[in-house]
């Protein structure tokens, strides 16, 4: 299984990347995006993924009696979760006031004629 | 002494918020901080000439051995007095020069913080508070220097300036370290005890490089002394103070306290004596072509700097007793013309000696004050440049033998340039018959003649009573560089010998210059002919080119275009990852610790993988927004069969929200439009799957490496006995790495916030194009 | 996008999705949930409601302008980082009320500290998703 996930982490890359090399803003951010579930699972699976056993103790104990996923990576990138999705809206809505302005999507638009000079 | 060094800067920052009350009538309290100072500092004089050493010791960065350590003998009490006395003057006559300027508040504050930083220099016992009390006189220099700042060609020297004495820090900071480390400590009196250590170590010759190439840098020496003429682009008081008595005088400062650290060593005095011999000879005869006044001054306050570095260089007690004598000679007189030609430059609107004669008639009391220093440069008996240049040619005459008779004409021919150069600045304008246009010229306000004035007079009394300052100056300062015993008493009368005989020739052939060089523009163009291979022409054309060669490299990575910079970032990372796994070895897979995959597992993997091949390809924008909220949604279930269930909840709940937010934005916005070509395509596509290879077999990497649970363990063991919780995600989330959880929250915040207003920012219709 | 079935269902989902994310936000210490997923729940809640009702009534509901839960939520997790100083311990001790309380359990300032994290995110998603909808 760890395999299936190595590979589904170095497509999801590669598709972000590839997005990301894009000139339209909207995969640009879709990109990045991708880029951060990537990221997500790279952190899960160096945790060492294990099934079925959530880091919660029993009801009727003090300790764990049990192997247990590890706790660390999950709260990391239950962090990155959220804090991504601010990233996100932020990014959203900055790209639709960018729209509102110049009218397009296109990345190569947002630069100025004196830059173009140089 | 802190205080000493405090109030300036605390004045100086005071002058932000009340510049306007400074720019009233008030503005008479500014003169009389230096004058405070001043006072101050002759207190103690009876003193520090008795012998007494005052200590101050501040701790600030004890661990490091930075302290604010201050100490009072005899050379820094000298150029206190030099700064605040010299300061009070030029601050009386600034008062007045500026007057109604615009930014006459700015001005003092600058003034005041580099006086504060020239006093911190002097006074620092610690070679590290040293060095940055002398980037502060650089960076408040560049700030009086380009003070004309609405002036190309004030910006240009004043860059120019702080460039060159930039550079010079640098090597000043390297060269202090190594022999702060090397010596062990940097405390500059207990470095003194070490010299045998410091000049033996084999290191030596380096650092004492660094530290010349610093004080050469700061006292205009060949071949960086184009900065200082460059810097007469200045206000005239500032030209007065900077090149008198105080900025190029750090250098010297910085040569005679490393004398007894450093010096003694026939590398140290070769350098000096070849550098200063060359420098002082190189710019009297400079001067003599130059027209503008402040160009003559200047070329012969770089002559006058080479005179004394000379000295330093010689290095017997006759040449430090010189250069100790000459250090003051020196402020007077060049303070004084400075000034002298501030007041004409202010009532003719002209520097240009072809131009100005006969103002002695309506200037009378400049006339005597320059006179006076033009006599004091010439080393006219009487005034105290006479017994500086005895000095001098008492020290060349006792060189070793076989130098003895070079250096002597050396010195010789420098002086005749330099009273000749002198007199040009001090007597030329002067003298001859009044232009009809000057004839309405009346004197300025008396606090900016009195000033100079003064200084004259100064010149003239110490030169006629030399027991006045004879103590402090051949004992005290002198004994601070030599180290040793060095009472040699100033006289106004040797009596008759080679010595006398010497300056008098000096003041003869000069004064034969002088009649016979008539400036003109001429002259002035044939001296210029030679600036193609001038320093200034070499090192200036060096850093254009240092400048083309970057600004080149920079366009060749900044071409403005986001995803060629994605383009350079990814294939950089991608060449050196992969060298570091091409480094690593072969990779092999153990298949027995792996997890085992299920029909359903592979399900979602195949989904997630469609989804992705969709918005890679699609034209749509919905489809691709669809498509990744689908992706979240597959990665959620697998945080579900993997024991996440926190994770897989704030993954549905934040992938809902997302694609909410996509559609509420994005469904208006015009499908995607292809604007690549198909090369180009093909080009990223490889870059993109050799990103995800690398990314793919690091992870692979990974999973093969020891897993270090320590942490994990801790909190998974005492997560319900110290914090009560039995969710240890959620411990780690709000106790065991909560203040991480409060600013997250902060950030999201921070977020919301950048969101509403930008959705609540009205642009004003002009910004809207 | 008003219809009369989501309208209907989403007048007795908000009480419950409500009363759901709060459970979550309370027994995160014990089993999965707690304040971040509460608060995502609780705000998908109010988005449910506003799809169906528009973002004006939800508004009406909420009362208050969501912007204005961010700092009640930064401050009580602001509280409960500061409360232990007060008793002479380091900053964010964990407090512990000496009696269990029925259903939700052991109650301390970690819970606190949770439901300051819980009432931001609720400000900061609403914030969001209400400004930009309110915009369009």
């Amino acid at each position: 299984m760890e395999l299936l996930l190595i590979l589904v982490i170095g497509l999801l890359y590669a598709g972000g990347v590839y997005l990301i090399l894009r000139r339209s803003m909207v995969k640009l951010l879709l990109g990045i995006m991708l880029l951060g579930n990537a990221t997500n699972i790279l952190i899960f699976l160096l945790g060492k993924i294990t099934k079925a056993k959530p880091p919660v103790i029993d009801e009727s104990y003090k300790i764990f009696q049990d192997i247990y996923a590890d706790p660390i990576p999950q709260a990391l990138i239950l962090t990155a979760i959220v804090i991504s999705f601010g990233l996100t809206s932020f990014a959203i809505v900055l790209l639709k006031r960018v729209y509102a302005l110049v009218d397009s999507d296109d990345l190569d638009d947002l630069n100025t004629p004196e830059e173009e000079d140089l | 002494m802190l205080f000493t060094v405090l109030t300036g800067l605390i004045t100086s920052s005071l002058l932000v918020p009340f510049g306007k009350f400074i720019k009233t009538k008030w503005s008479i309290l500014l003169p009389f901080i230096p004058v405070l100072l001043f006072i101050v500092y002759l207190l103690y004089v009876p003193d520090v000439a008795s012998g007494t050493n005052f200590l101050q010791h501040l701790p600030w960065v004890p661990s490091l051995g930075i302290n604010l350590d201050f100490k009072l003998d005899g050379l820094s009490l000298l150029f206190a007095l030099l700064i605040t006395g010299i300061g009070s003057a030029i601050f009386f006559y600034a008062r007045t020069y500026l007057r109604g300027h615009q930014y006459y508040d700015r001005f003092f504050g600058y003034l005041l913080l580099f006086m504060s930083a020239m006093l911190g220099v002097v006074l620092s016992n610690n070679i590290i508070t040293l060095f940055i009390f002398w980037e502060l006189t650089s960076i408040s220099s560049f700030f009086l220097i380009g003070f004309n700042n609405d002036n190309a060609d004030s910006r240009k020297s004043a860059l120019t300036a702080l460039s060159i004495t930039g550079i010079g820090g640098f090597f000043l900071l390297a060269g202090l370290v190594l022999l702060g480390n090397i010596a062990g400590t940097y405390v500059i009196s207990d470095l003194v005890a070490q010299h045998n250590i410091i000049t033996s170590h084999q290191l030596y010759p380096l650092f004492v490089g660094f530290i010349l190439i610093g004080a050469f840098t700061k006292s205009a020496q060949f071949p960086f002394h184009f900065w200082l003429p460059g810097a007469m682009k200045a206000p005239t008081p500032v030209s007065a103070y900077l090149h008198s008595a105080t900025m190029v005088k750090a250098g010297i400062y910085l040569l005679a306290r490393f004398t007894p650290i450093l010096g003694n060593t026939d590398l140290w005095n070769y350098t000096l004596m070849i550098v200063g011999g060359f420098t002082m000879l190189y710019a009297a005869i400079h001067a003599l072509f130059r027209i503008d006044l402040k160009a003559i001054l200047a070329y012969s306050t770089i002559s006058a700097l080479g005179v004394l570095t000379f000295l330093l260089g010689l290095g017997s007690k006759e040449a430090i007793v010189a250069a100790s004598v000459f250090i003051l000679v020196h402020a007077l007189y060049k303070a004084t013309l400075f000034m002298v030609t501030g007041i004409i430059d202010h009532e003719t609107h002209t520097r240009d000696l072809t131009h100005l004669s006969g103002l002695r008639k309506v200037l009378a009391p400049v006339f005597i004050a320059a006179l006076l220093a033009a006599l004091s440069s010439a080393g006219v008996p009487l005034t105290f440049g006479f017994i500086g240049k005895d000095l001098i040619y008492e020290a060349t005459l006792h060189a070793p033998s076989h130098l003895a008779l070079w250096l002597t004409v050396l010195a010789v021919t420098t002086n005749v340039a330099l009273v000749a150069a002198g007199f040009m600045a001090g007597i030329k304008p002067f003298t001859g018959k009044l232009p009809q246009a000057y004839e309405k010229i009346h004197l300025p306000y008396t606090s900016m003649w009195l000033p100079p004035l003064i200084l004259a007079i100064l010149g003239l009394v110490f030169g006629c009573f030399p027991g006045l300052v004879g103590d402090l100056l051949n004992h005290r300062t002198a004994n601070s560089i030599w180290g040793g015993e060095t009472a040699m008493h100033l006289k106004i009368w040797h009596g008759v010998n080679t010595v006398l005989l010497l300056s008098l020739s000096t003041l003869a052939i000069g004064t034969f210059v002088y009649l016979i060089n008539k400036p003109s523009i001429l002259k002035l163009a044939a001296i210029e002919k030679f600036n193609r291979i001038s320093p200034q022409r070499i090192i200036t054309g060096y850093a254009y080119d240092i400048k083309r060669f970057s600004n080149w490299y920079t366009h060749l990575f900044h071409d403005g275009y986001l995803r060629s910079y994605h383009f350079k970032i990814i294939l950089f990372a991608e060449l050196l990852l992969g060298y570091k796994l091409w480094l690593s070895g072969p990779i092999s897979i153990d298949f027995s610790v792996l997890t085992p995959p299920s029909w359903y597992e592979v399900v979602i993997m195949l989904v997630l993988l469609g989804a992705l091949y969709i918005i890679v390809t699609t034209k749509s924008r919905l489809t691709s927004v669809v498509s990744t909220s689908v992706i979240g949604y597959c990665i959620c279930l697998m945080f579900v069969f993997y024991s996440a269930p926190d994770l897989a909840m704030t993954q549905f709940t934040i992938d809902t929200l997302t694609t909410v937010l996509f559609v509420l934005v994005l469904y208006k916005l015009p499908s995607f439009m292809n604007f690549a070509k198909k090369g180009i395509l093909v080009r990223d596509a490889v870059v993109a799957l050799g990103f995800g290879t690398i990314l793919a077999l690091i992870a692979l990497r990974v999973l093969y490496e020891p897993n270090t649970t320590e942490i994990s363990s801790f909190y998974g063991e005492n997560s319900y006995l110290l914090a009560k919780g039995k969710n240890v995600v959620n411990v780690i989330l709000v106790d065991y790495r909560g203040i991480d959880t409060m600013f997250e929250t902060v950030v999201l915040a921070i977020a919301a916030l950048g969101v509403y207003s930008l959705i609540k920012l009205r642009l004003k219709s002009s910004e809207k194009e | 996008m008003k219809s009369a079935i989501l309208q209907t269902a989403t007048r007795y989902l908000l009480p419950i999705l409500l009363l759901f994310s709060f459970f979550l936000l309370l027994r995160g210490h014990y089993y999965p949930g707690g304040g971040f997923v509460g608060g995502l729940v609780a705000s998908i809640a109010f988005v449910l409601h506003s799809f169906a009702n528009g973002t004006e009534s939800t508004m009406k509901i909420l009362r208050y302008k969501p912007i204005s839960l961010i700092p009640i939520g930064l401050g009580i997790s602001a509280l409960s980082v500061v409360i232990p100083l007060l008793f002479g311990l380091p900053p964010m001790t964990g407090l512990w009320f000496e009696q269990p309380i029925p259903v939700i359990g052991m109650i301390g300032s970690s819970l606190f500290f949770d439901l300051g994290v819980y009432f931001v995110v609720i400000g900061v998603v609403l914030t969001i998703l209400f400004t930009i909808s309110l915009e369009g």
